[in-house]
């Protein structure tokens, strides 16, 4: 793998996030964060449909036509989905179940489109799935660190394992109900954000 | 070919539609029978959650025959009717007349013990909910509960099928001393309801949980005359 390909698969990762330097796919970040569980299922997801979207987009880019490309990528994104829970449906049924809900948020997340008007359309295949799979887990990150402290506050649980002790609750602890809003997970994303940019300079605006 | 005329692009988008559409259409008939057989085992298992035993997907299948003992359509009326229990979707019933309804009795024996198991079909947020709900042979007191779901939010809404909200109706009751179908209440934790049963909601998911409490009283109402009819 050559430098600019692993600058393609890292960047992502912090200095071109999705989340918190494109601002992209903040609202699936609200909605699936208030337990770790769910967060990092939908991490998964969305990185592998970033992936093979960007793939077969990029294969098909010098047909499409520009004045219904972004019609053309919705197609594609969608029967994607569709086919991969239909085939989940039939043969990982338990997962399938619990990929269901999800599906319309992968749809509509606006990094998958995002990637594929900025760099799928204009640049080979292989460096495409490369981008994907990078903004997919970048997108995972986020989500992640923010499913982490929503639920460890929110429900005093991990993964749906108790980690506040019962004696904490008697002594009168309580869980913030406000964690499992989604309002919270906008502050916490604002947090991360601001950490990030403090962190490195070159982010901030001048 | 002029890449960005008319002609091209009308015939670009004709094509990819129609593959698209063969694709699809291909892929849902041909992994169709192998979906329906997995949508019955999961039926199995809510059906068995119902009555507080775990199943995995390959002794669903086993266990029902063995604690399952009778199935049966009850009417409006409450009294037994022709028809399969299993394959009565409750969403089909609700179109018809309210008289011309039939609504899945499964009888379950556990220890000797003779449990009821009725359907309930409801709307949460984002899509339909149902559940089995399983009574003791007083038709009062609940014995076991499993809701499922569409689409509701996870770790929201979506939390209604988790053991946690489903045991809570363990030992509640649907009648009040008086002998008056009351229904449990969902209500918002920490609040209380007078004359009635009720068990906490999901916190975060008001609308789902409001959906099961509207889901209990419609469902479970409907048997009312059945639930009446002591033995």
């Amino acid at each position: 793998m050559n430098e600019k390909n692993k600058a393609i698969l890292f960047n992502p990762l912090s200095k071109d996030n999705p989340v918190t330097v494109q601002m992209l796919g903040i609202c699936s970040a609200l909605a699936v964060t208030s337990k770790l569980e769910p967060a990092v299922i939908m991490a998964i997801s969305v990185t592998a449909v970033i992936a093979f979207s960007n793939l077969i987009i990029s294969l098909i880019r010098n047909s499409v036509p520009g004045r219904i490309r972004i019609i053309v990528q919705l197609l594609v994104v969608a029967a994607l989905v569709t086919v991969i829970n239909e085939i989940l449906k039939a043969f990982a049924y338990d997962v399938s179940k619990q990929l269901s809900v999800f599906i319309g948020l992968i749809v509509t997340n606006c990094i998958v489109m995002g990637r594929l008007e900025a760099f799928a359309l204009g640049n080979k295949p292989w460096p495409s799935f490369l981008d994907g799979i990078g903004n997919g887990l970048g997108y995972g990150l986020i989500l992640v660190i923010v499913g982490f402290f929503r639920e460890l506050f929110g429900s005093g649980t991990l993964w749906g394992f108790r980690l506040i002790p019962e004696a904490f609750y008697e002594a009168g602890y309580a869980n913030n109900g406000l964690m499992i809003l989604p309002p919270m997970a906008l502050i916490l994303v604002a947090c991360v954000i601001w950490i990030h940019r403090s962190k490195d300079k070159n982010l901030q605006e001048k | 070919m002029n890449k960005e005329g008319n002609t091209y692009t009308l015939i670009y988008s004709v094509v990819i539609v129609v593959l698209v559409a063969l694709l699809l259409a291909v892929t849902s008939q041909t992994l169709r029978p192998k979906q329906a057989q997995n949508e019955a085992i999961d039926k199995i298992r809510q059906i068995l959650t119902s009555i507080n035993l775990s199943s995995t997907n390959s002794n669903a299948e086993q266990l029902y025959k063995e604690y399952i003992t009778d199935a049966y359509l009850v009417d409006a009326q409450g009294n037994r009717t022709e028809g399969d229990a299993f394959d009565t979707e409750p969403a089909a019933e609700l179109t018809k007349p309210e008289a011309e309804r039939k609504y899945p009795v499964f009888e379950a024996t556990i220890d000797g013990n003779k449990k009821y198991i009725l359907s309930m079909r409801g709307a949460g947020l984002w899509g339909p909910i149902w559940g089995f709900i399983s009574l003791d042979d007083d038709k009062n007191t609940v014995y076991g509960a499993s809701f499922s779901h569409e689409g509701e939010t996870p770790g929201l809404g979506a939390e209604i099928e988790k053991p946690e909200f489903t045991k809570e109706f363990i030992g509640k009751k649907f009648f009040d001393k008086a002998g008056n179908f009351v229904s449990i209440a969902v209500v918002k934790a920490g609040k209380t309801v007078q004359g009635q049963d009720y068990v906490d909601g999901i916190s975060g998911g008001t609308i789902t949980s409001q959906g099961v409490n509207a889901m209990l009283k419609a469902s479970i109402g409907a048997y009312e005359p059945f639930l009446k009819i002591k033995l």
